[in-house]
């Protein structure tokens, strides 16, 4: 699929504005889907209990806060599962996915039930809260477990498709939401969609997940490269990036993730294991802890995050 | 060596244990669970190889995941276990290790080992029962029973368990306490008042007494969550 890049011209959204409406389009949609099955109940440990007042009030039982107590919500979680219900998961990343971490791995994988896991925050959101509300490790750390499913929309109807995707299933499902949006929203396919296509002489693939998707098109306007979007990591579609580096003049891929930098790596070597190719990934620094507040907008300079870090990445990447 | 179908007493279970264990060491004193778990599926639980898929079944969690062979006796003399599946325990290929693996054993509600997973879980598997309104066929709630060493409750996250059910008032939960004082540095003024102070009822008994054991479990408890605490000298 090629599409012109028209939306880079666009006005943006607020981004305070996008990362609100992705939780309120997230309790909007559990809460729609308790009405329709009875299986659905929310966890939760404090946060956002204000957000589920109606479900809890609308079906008894199926909405349990556990004050904030972050290990018994996930054994609950897997307790419920264990009993046939579709546990709904919420609290900021580091206190969903880090502190809880055994349990995610004992409670729901080990005793082989599903639950969707929804956060909030994720990597530097919480700009201002410092390093204890930031978690710019969950997907990696995920990725350490098998059968996970792991979402990171760019926009809030894409939030909508992918719960709606996890509610009705019996797997293990992570959805990450973000404080920043792309100004559309795309299709959930699961795999990579390619927005921008490059010449038979392109010099590789670009893959950008979820909110990141519209800088890295800004950044990479320049280029003669493939842009590929996907707002699903894991499964990772290594069959699609293995087509689109095929058909593009140069297998080189640049990766550009919203959390830990190379956390999708891996997926790049494998996807490429038959073919020569150089890769590059962009995400939050892991060499050194940022001990600074400021703006989701300063974090992502630091991390060489914004439209110009990305562009500068991909120039001294792909031209050389 | 009596036959197989036999196997199904209380008497049998040194003989079961022994085929995992070997016969020379053990007997039923070594294992500081056999008689509550006994006592649970023999007098107390409503469940049974043919309703062990029961959504309205009663469940039995083995939170304390260690030293199961106890554990897996009772499961074979009730008939959810093969007993010639005792006897290759822990090796590659069987369905039996050190630590209970509910998707390999039939009968097992969840795998455990790590310890302080077990509260939690069964918090979560009641609360899951009531939501759904789940009844046995004499119209009765199922009940979910944890059990859980006095070693294990070191572990923070039981804690989190036991304030929630508490507040939350699940009385289809209870959580037999086997202490045969091996926390670390001990439990003050006694385990149950840990209990007692996040709002559960609460029992102390003779943990190898067997009439006491079912008192215990099945005199009323009111609409609060059942912790039993089983005193055991045993040290295994």
């Amino acid at each position: 699929m090629t599409a012109s890049t028209t939306a880079a011209t666009a006005r943006p959204a607020p981004p305070a504005l996008a990362g609100a409406a992705m939780r309120e389009t997230f309790a909007a949609v559990v809460a729609e889907a308790m009405e329709e099955d009875p299986r659905v109940a929310v966890v939760l440990a404090a946060i956002s209990a204000g957000m589920f007042r109606r479900p809890a009030s609308r079906h008894p039982g199926r909405v349990i806060d556990l004050g904030i107590r972050e290990q018994a919500m996930i054994g609950t979680a897997g307790g419920l599962a264990l009993t046939g219900m579709r546990p709904v998961v919420h609290s900021y990343a580091p206190f969903l996915v880090e502190r809880p971490f055994e349990q995610i791995k004992l409670d729901l994988g080990h005793q082989d039930v599903g639950a969707v896991l929804v956060s909030i925050g994720g990597s530097y959101d919480a700009s201002e809260e410092g390093r204890t509300h930031q978690a710019p490790g969950d997907v990696a750390l995920l990725d350490t477990l098998p059968g996970w499913t792991v979402h990171v929309p760019g926009h809030a109807d894409e939030v909508r498709d992918a719960l709606r995707a996890a509610l009705p299933g019996e797997d293990r499902v992570y959805v990450r939401l973000s404080g920043t949006a792309n100004r559309e929203p795309r299709p959930l396919t699961g795999g990579l969609t390619a927005v921008r296509t490059g010449s038979a002489r392109s010099a590789g693939v670009v893959v950008a997940v979820g909110p990141l998707l519209d800088r890295t098109l800004e950044a990479t306007a320049g280029l003669d490269v493939t842009v590929a979007y996907t707002a699903t990591v894991r499964p990772f579609d290594r069959a699609g990036l293995g087509a689109l580096a095929a058909a593009a003049g140069s297998a080189d891929v640049m990766l550009v993730e919203p959390y830990l930098r190379g956390t999708s790596a891996h997926e790049v070597s494998e996807a490429l294991a038959d073919r020569r190719h150089r890769q590059l990934s962009l995400g939050v620094s892991r060499d050194t802890e940022l001990r600074a507040y400021g703006t989701p907008a300063d974090h992502a300079r630091a991390h060489g995050l914004d439209t110009e870090g990305i562009a500068r990445a991909a120039r001294d990447f792909f031209l050389v | 060596m009596p036959t197989t179908a036999a196997l199904t007493r209380y008497a049998d279970l040194p003989a079961l244990i022994g085929l995992m264990e070997g016969d020379e060491k053990h007997g039923p004193a070594a294992h500081s669970t056999l008689d509550v778990v006994w006592v649970l599926y023999d007098r107390v639980l409503d469940v049974a190889p043919a309703t062990a898929d029961d959504p309205a079944r009663d469940r039995f969690l083995l939170s304390k995941g260690h030293g199961p062979a106890a554990y897996y006796a009772v499961l074979a003399a009730k008939g959810f276990l093969d007993v010639s599946a005792l006897r290759g325990w822990t090796a590659f290929d069987s369905a039996l290790g050190h630590h209970p693996d509910r998707v390999l054993v039939p009968g097992v509600e969840i795998g455990s080992g790590s310890l302080g997973h077990g509260l939690p879980l069964a918090l979560g598997t009641a609360l899951g029962l009531r939501a759904q309104g789940l009844r046995r066929p004499d119209g009765t709630a199922p009940r979910t029973v944890v059990l859980v060493g006095d070693g294990e409750l070191d572990e923070g996250s039981n804690h989190e368990a036991i304030a929630a059910a508490g507040r939350l008032d699940v009385s289809g939960l209870t959580a037999v306490v086997i202490d045969n004082g091996s926390s670390s540095h001990g439990w003050p003024g006694g385990i149950a008042r840990r209990f007692e102070a996040e709002g559960w009822a609460t029992r102390e008994v003779r943990g190898r007494d067997h009439d006491a054991l079912h008192a215990a479990f099945t005199r009323p408890w009111g609409d609060r969550p059942l912790a039993v605490v089983a005193r055991v000298r045993s040290a295994s």
